[in-house]
């Protein structure tokens, strides 16, 4: 690693930025949670299962994912028009394919899942961040999960690989530039979900994706934690 | 003929699929890490400033590029625009229905782009007509014509075709018009071959250029889109999962099938 490189923040190459998750933060869903990575903040809410409506999306094998995700007007600097975009669509579903392999939904035939996804303030990473606070959320509803899932941002900014990017980075300029690579795991280590902008080789490609699984080690302790607090341990009395 | 039913691939033929793989075969005779038959015809459209039809196998797709002048975006004041989509004919395949754009051809669209834009393949640089105010907008269009299956990489291959092809037309400053009947040179493109390649997982296989039913059958897939080995765009598709190794082997099958498709597309191109 170039030891000349400096992060604006001053954090280390593998630091990520200080962060926090809640869980049942949405009283009316039957599970929400709240992923905050620095500046950027994500809600998630899930509602179900319920009956897929309407009745010709239904799947009579199991149960359907269906994730939303969307960014409030005002939670980046130049206001975005509300509503979906070729975007959020696209991240909508790459959050259902990064959640569904942890999903055991066999026994919801024509149910559907729905997880509502929606990013207050954005300084970069809201994909990962929306992903965290999603996979909370399913946990906290109690929809069956044979595992947990864990999103971060790996970049390379210029030749250094550093984890969890802040906008400001993610538009480093010099140099090879920023790439940006979202990644989404299992906490025994698959690979759910995987995405890349920029320019690298498949070596440096490969060390990516151990300080992803590193960092996602660290993300899975809060998560887990969040979910542990979350729980009524007075069995319902004051 | 016709309706949904037929066009379902049926577990027995999944199986059947996964059977083979198991041996190493696959129903066409290809290896796992072979494309079907690759043809490129150039300028099948000539209104555009560069097209293109590519047929991987049986899948058909045609791409066009058109160029119109436009404000440049403020972020880049001295720089072109791009703009990708693609739009899945109803005409090239009884599954899909009229309406408006589904997530694959949104996300095919949004895929090609990044391939383009990240690679700098297009010199944005040099289509700056005006600084601030007036630059050339590169469009790429991509129609599906015919659904056998990996129309991504088709619509990539596309593309970059396309480009190579694309011509600038005369843009009269007094008008303020473009002239499409007069060009005034070649699009200009960085020496580099951005093909997007796809690879799927069935089982615990890896495939490339899968046809319509091996496509139906595959858990999950990565696409990524690289030039002279560099990666600059990579997109995991599908609820299944892939594991570190799994995921380097890919890029192993991708550097060779590349090696392949810079051959066999560019010789068309002559």
């Amino acid at each position: 690693m170039t030891s000349s490189f400096k992060r604006p923040d001053g954090r280390k190459v593998d630091e990520l930025r200080e962060f926090e998750a809640k869980v049942g933060i949405v009283p009316n869903a039957d599970g929400s949670a709240m992923y905050r990575s620095g500046e950027t903040i994500a809600i998630a809410a899930v509602y179900g299962p319920k009956k897929m409506h309407p009745q010709h999306s239904q799947n009579p094998e199991k149960g359907t994912l269906r994730c939303t995700y969307n960014m409030n007007s005002f939670s980046v600097s130049e206001r975005i028009r509300p509503g979906p975009s070729r975007r959020s669509t696209e991240i909508s579903k790459i959050t259902e394919w990064a959640l569904e392999p942890v999903l055991m939904l066999d026994k919801f035939q024509n149910m559907v899942v729905d997880v509502h996804i929606n990013i207050i303030q954005a300084d970069a990473g809201t994909r990962c961040a929306g992903i965290n606070a999603a996979a909370m959320a399913l946990a906290h509803a109690g929809i069956p999960m044979k595992d947990m899932v864990s999103s971060v941002s790996v970049g390379k900014l210029d030749k250094t690989i550093v984890v969890d990017l802040s906008k400001e980075e993610e538009d480093y300029e010099e140099g090879e530039g920023p790439t940006d690579i979202p990644i989404s795991m299992t906490h025994s280590g698959d690979i759910t979900h995987f995405q890349l902008d920029g320019k690298i080789d498949s070596k440096q490609l490969m060390e990516a994706v151990e300080l992803a699984k590193k960092s996602c080690e660290q993300i899975y302790e809060v998560q887990k934690k969040a979910l542990k607090d979350s729980i009524d341990l007075t069995g319902g009395e004051d | 003929m016709g309706g949904e039913e037929i066009d379902i691939t049926t577990k027995v033929t999944a199986e059947r699929i996964k059977k083979y793989l198991e041996q190493g075969k696959r129903f066409d005779g290809r290896k796992t890490d072979e494309f079907r038959n690759i043809i490129v015809e150039p300028n099948v459209s000539n209104k555009a400033e560069g097209s293109v039809k590519v047929k991987v196998g049986k899948t058909e797709v045609i791409v066009g590029v058109k160029m119109e002048t436009a404000t440049p975006y403020p972020d880049s004041p001295n720089k072109g625009n791009l703009m990708v989509t693609a739009e899945f004919l109803p005409l090239s395949s009884s599954r899909i229905e009229l309406g408006p754009p589904k997530f694959d051809s949104i996300e095919t669209g949004r895929i090609i782009d990044r391939i383009i834009r990240e690679s700098k393949f297009i010199e944005l640089e040099k289509l700056c007509i005006k600084e601030g105010e007036k630059v050339w907008t590169v469009f790429i269009d991509i129609y599906t014509i015919n659904d056998d299956g990996n129309i991504l990489d088709a619509a990539g291959i596309g593309a970059v075709a396309a480009l190579k092809l694309a011509k600038i037309p005369k843009y009269d400053e007094e008008k303020e018009k473009v002239d499409y009947k007069e060009y005034i040179g070649k699009l200009p493109l960085r020496e580099m071959n951005p093909f997007t390649i796809t690879v799927h997982k069935i089982g615990k296989h890896l495939i490339v250029d899968p046809t319509r039913e091996e496509e139906d059958v595959s858990e999950a897939r990565i696409s990524i889109g690289s030039s002279e080995g560099i990666i600059h765009s990579l997109q995991k598709g599908n609820s299944g999962c892939f594991s570190a190794e799994e995921i380097k082997k890919c890029f192993e099958i991708v550097e060779k099938s590349w090696k392949e498709l810079f051959k066999k597309v560019n010789a068309q191109l002559k």
